[in-house]
């Protein structure tokens, strides 16, 4: 009779975790840290698998004790006895201290060897590519250092290589973050940091993110990393090095509007860094402001009222424009092809 | 008009779980709206389906500061001074006015803060307010709001802390020695001493972000030559022994309760009350855990980490003392018990999260996902409000002498319960599947769009269990009168009646052992021995001077705040502009220093005859 009104209590605790359970059979999809696919974000898989597996014991040997407590040592009714009052054990205080040492000593060396092998520098390895990576709000700006390259929002890699970044900000604090090539770090204004992770074996494009909170906008402060085969990379390196070709007669004024209005912060040669994005090679982008489809219609709302995307915050002053004229700004950007 | 000018540390008690709960009510509908703007992803053309990004982080900003500094903040103190001076068997706290002071210093400092909403300028920075987002380049007056509500707010934890320190120093009844004082006073005893020590960190920590602010100083802005990172430090050593702050006396609670409802005495005291201080000492030398992706290096990283896993060590003393209280105890599942007896698990499956952030490659993945979100809402919802919500079944008794539900008790317990691991638990992949925390909106199809529907609707089971909790309350007012001693309970709280009488204890109690009330209970008496003979009770007069401080503090604060804003009036500019309504506040309230400093009050007694006449 009483147990069975224990496993009354009992069923809907199950039932609840059963439900909470489901949630693992949900692969997440994307850029994700348990789906790594370079060198160090695998590093610190073998970290969290490892850790996971050592609280796992913890909560299983914490819940099996107390589940067995909380049946066995119910109250029965009319049962006023007083239990033995137990001071307390030496012995198995000891146990429990001991144990969790042991525990934690198993974690703590590789972690600490991890943290140490993952804060190399390679800033003066010439086999290593070198790029600047600076947050604004919203928006990422790369500087190949080595190449004279400087780009936004698409970050192209080749397979197979070694990455020194030098992260620093313009404004607030971001933070850089691949979830499938490794950890994140912050880009803090007036310091830089380093951090270096490796590029996939194949090519790949993932999804990097701003992860510190950094004002309105923080949310859609995605980036792309292209990770292309070392032929494909030299090819774009030649071309974003290559002078902006002449452009057809049809967008002519829409290029003597970009002239006018947007060159002064948005250059359109790679070894210009420019107030804005640079923008050489922007049609070929995977996305526009770093979230939206590639159409003509969000790239014309983009450009149009950018503060109605990513808030009071961007600092693109108005421009006195009318549709037909932004509709030739956003011809011309569309023939910002590389090759 | 009683209410506005007690120094009963009861009346206090109830007045912070009053303006305490109030808040949590605000806090908790936030969270709900946060949730509600997570519910589904982003639309094809970038539109948010719910809430503006701007509006979003107001929300999300005011979330968790509503939550932890007026809500679990003052909760936990209304608990302090409801049960602390009862348990070690003391008339009062030691400083009565102070005590009154500091509850209204966090109000008018809380409702400083949530005037914000309706200004129109609230802010929007996050509860860590990192700069330099949270100077006057990149944020608005919110801002102000939150330096200046949380710096009013701010003096009324340290003076509580610092009364509560002397209070159990001094005032602990003949015979209570530090080894014989329930684990709850110890808890109370250790947290203040951490307030002593970190609540400066933050004072100061406001003072420099305000003078950036208001004064055009530059300690955190970068432009001008300051350090952004030095922001984060202060911060963060105060935030960090801040969660022990909240969460030692949560423990203190369930060391009690769990005791009283398996009739046996707690396991391994003493090594509770060594756990506790350890805890206490540890909790300021770990803060750079927070800050491992800030690049502060390998060796301050891996010193950090590995002194962050050192606090699972006591820690889980605690946890296995606790199981092996209720091992071979005579359980009863009342309302109290079954939140007490929830805390334990819940609160393992956060901490050992905790052990996995402690590591900081691995950190470099979790640091600001939703992982974090998860384990710190599985620390702070699961180990500190069910423990306050079992503290508050427990104590309500003698808190308000009428007695809660139980069949509502447990009604709200189960939903609560279940709501809150179906909100939090999945939460854990959302951050392992690179879901990063305070975002407003996320691109649909990277596999985030089921688990963050399942958390919004578990949320909304939590708010249907404080609901229940609410009516509970309501109900209560006409419920069952409480006996004295509801629970058969082992401290000396319960020797007197419910609620207790103002002067709490007519004879101080003579005190013989750990669970005082227990031991004479077990000799077959029905109450304590007294210490003392019968005779008149000193009791401190009641004052409306530290209403008028604070009042004086928020007055200040807003002349302060405005003093560079444009108004239509050119009159109100120009009191603003030349700190008028600044001085006048800051003249409120000195001159009620004054006038505390020069009336000298000796209080009144309560005679022998009139004690008598009570019974």
């Amino acid at each position: 009779m009483n147990r069975w009104h224990l496993w009354k209590r009992i069923i809907p605790l199950l039932m609840v975790f059963s439900l909470l359970l489901t949630g693992c059979s949900l692969v997440g999809q994307g850029s994700n840290p348990i789906d790594p696919k370079a060198s160090v974000a695998e590093e610190q898989y073998g970290l969290i698998l490892l850790s996971i597996g050592i609280m796992i014991l913890v909560v299983i040997v914490v819940f099996a004790l107390y589940f067995y407590a909380i049946v066995r040592y119910r109250r029965k009714p009319g049962d006023d006895s007083i239990p033995k009052q137990v001071e307390g054990s030496h012995k198995l205080e000891i146990i429990w201290t001991v144990i969790p040492m042991i525990l934690l000593l198993i974690l703590a060396v590789p972690s600490v060897a991890l943290t140490f092998s993952q804060d190399e520098d390679y800033s003066d390895d010439p086999e290593v590519i070198q790029v600047k990576a600076t947050g604004h709000q919203f928006w990422w700006e790369f500087e190949y250092s080595d190449l004279g390259i400087y780009t936004a929002q698409d970050l192209v890699l080749p397979v197979n290589q070694r990455v020194q970044f030098e992260l620093t900000s313009s404004d607030v604090i971001h933070s850089f973050w691949i979830p499938a090539m490794g950890g994140k770090m912050d880009t803090n204004p007036g310091m830089t940091n380093l951090l270096y992770l490796d590029t996939p074996a194949e090519p790949e494009v993932l999804l990097g993110k701003c992860a510190e909170f950094c004002g309105e906008s923080h949310a859609l402060m995605d980036f792309k990393v292209k990770v292309v085969s070392q032929e494909e990379y030299d090819t774009w390196v030649a071309n974003m090095q290559a002078p902006a070709a002449v452009v057809e007669a049809d967008v002519k004024s829409g290029e003597e509007l970009f002239k006018q209005n947007c060159m002064s912060c948005h250059a359109i040669d790679a070894g210009t860094p420019g107030l804005g994005p640079n923008l050489k090679g922007f049609a070929d982008r995977e996305v526009v402001a770093g979230y939206l489809e590639m159409t003509d219609g969000n790239i014309f709302e983009w450009i149009k009222k950018p503060e109605e995307f990513k808030g009071k915050t961007v600092e693109m002053p108005a421009i006195p424009l009318d549709d037909n004229q932004f509709n030739d700004i956003v011809q011309y950007l569309k023939t910002l092809k590389l090759e | 008009m009683d209410w506005l000018t007690t120094v009963d540390h009861k009346k206090i008690g109830i007045l912070y779980f009053a303006a305490g709960g109030f808040f949590f009510i605000v806090g908790g509908i936030e969270a709900l709206l946060i949730r509600l703007q997570l519910m589904f992803p982003m639309g094809a053309n970038g539109e948010s389906w719910f809430l503006t990004g701007q509006t979003y982080n107001e929300i999300m900003t005011m979330h968790g500061t509503t939550m932890i500094f007026l809500a679990a903040m003052p909760l936990i103190f209304g608990l302090m001074n409801a049960v602390v001076p009862l348990q070690i068997g003391a008339r009062d706290v030691a400083f009565p006015f102070l005590n009154s002071l500091g509850f209204w210093t966090f109000f008018f400092g809380g409702v400083l803060l949530n005037i914000s909403w309706f200004t129109g300028t609230v802010p929007d920075i996050g509860w860590t307010a990192y700069a330099p987002l949270s100077g006057s380049e990149f944020s608005g007056t919110g801002s102000d709001y939150y330096a200046i509500g949380l710096q009013i707010a701010g003096i009324g934890t340290l003076v509580g802390g610092i009364n509560f320190l002397v209070t159990i120093i001094n005032m602990r009844a003949p015979g209570m020695t530090f080894m014989r004082m329930p684990l709850f006073t110890w808890t109370v005893f250790i947290t203040s001493g951490i307030i002593l020590f970190a609540f400066p960190a933050l004072a100061v920590g406001l003072i420099y972000i305000t003078f950036d602010r208001l004064f055009d100083a530059n300690f955190f802005v970068t432009a001008t030559g300051g350090n952004a990172v030095l922001w984060e430090h202060i911060f963060w050593i105060f935030g960090h022994p801040e969660v022990y702050i909240l969460i030692l006396p949560a423990f203190g609670a369930i060391s009690e309760i769990l005791p009283t409802f398996a009739r046996k005495r707690l396991f391994g005291y003493s090594s509770m009350v060594f756990a506790t201080a350890l805890i206490g000492f540890l909790s300021f030398m770990v803060w750079a855990h927070h800050m491992f992706t800030v690049g502060m290096g390998d060796i301050a990283n891996a010193l950090f980490g590995v002194a962050t896993m050192l606090i699972a060590i006591p820690t889980g003393i605690k946890v296995f003392n606790w199981l092996f209280t209720i091992w071979g105890g005579k359980i009863q599942f009342t309302t109290a018990m079954l939140y007490a007896t929830s805390f334990i698990p819940t609160f393992v499956m956060g901490g050992v999260t905790g052990v996995m952030l402690a590591i900081p490659p691995a950190d470099f993945q979790f640091h600001d996902s939703y992982f974090v979100v998860a384990h710190f809402h599985y620390v702070i919802v699961g180990g500190i409000v069910l423990s306050l919500l079992a503290a508050v079944y427990y104590w309500w008794p003698k808190m308000f002498g009428r007695m809660l539900n139980e069949t509502l008790g447990k009604w709200s317990f189960w939903l609560f319960f279940s709501g809150f691991h179906l909100t939090f638990f999945i939460q854990h992949f959302l951050g392992l599947w690179g879901m990063p925390r305070r975002v407003f909106t996320y691109l649909p199809n990277q596999g985030w769009d089921t688990a963050n529907f399942v958390s919004t609707i578990g949320a909304f089971f939590m708010a249907a269990g404080v609901i229940v909790i609410l009516l509970n309350v309501i109900i209560s007012i006409k419920g069952p009168k409480a006996p004295a001693d509801p629970w058969d309970g082992r401290t000396l709280e319960w020797s007197i009646a419910s609620p207790s009488p103002e002067y709490n204890f007519k004879q101080l109690p003579l005190v013989r052992g750990l669970d005082a009330f227990w031991l004479e209970k077990m000799d077959g008496k029905k109450e304590m021995t007294p210490a003392e003979p019968l005779g008149p009770i000193h009791m401190p007069s009641a004052s409306i001077l530290p209403f008028f401080m604070s009042l004086g503090l928020f007055i200040a604060g807003f002349g302060f705040m405005y003093r560079g804003y444009e108004f239509d009036s050119a009159f109100i500019n120009n009191l603003f502009g030349n700190n008028i309504i600044a001085i006048c506040g800051l003249a409120i309230t000195l001159v009620c220093m004054f006038l505390r400093s020069v009336y000298d009050d000796h209080g009144y007694h309560i005679e022998v005859e009139e004690l008598q006449k009570e019974g």
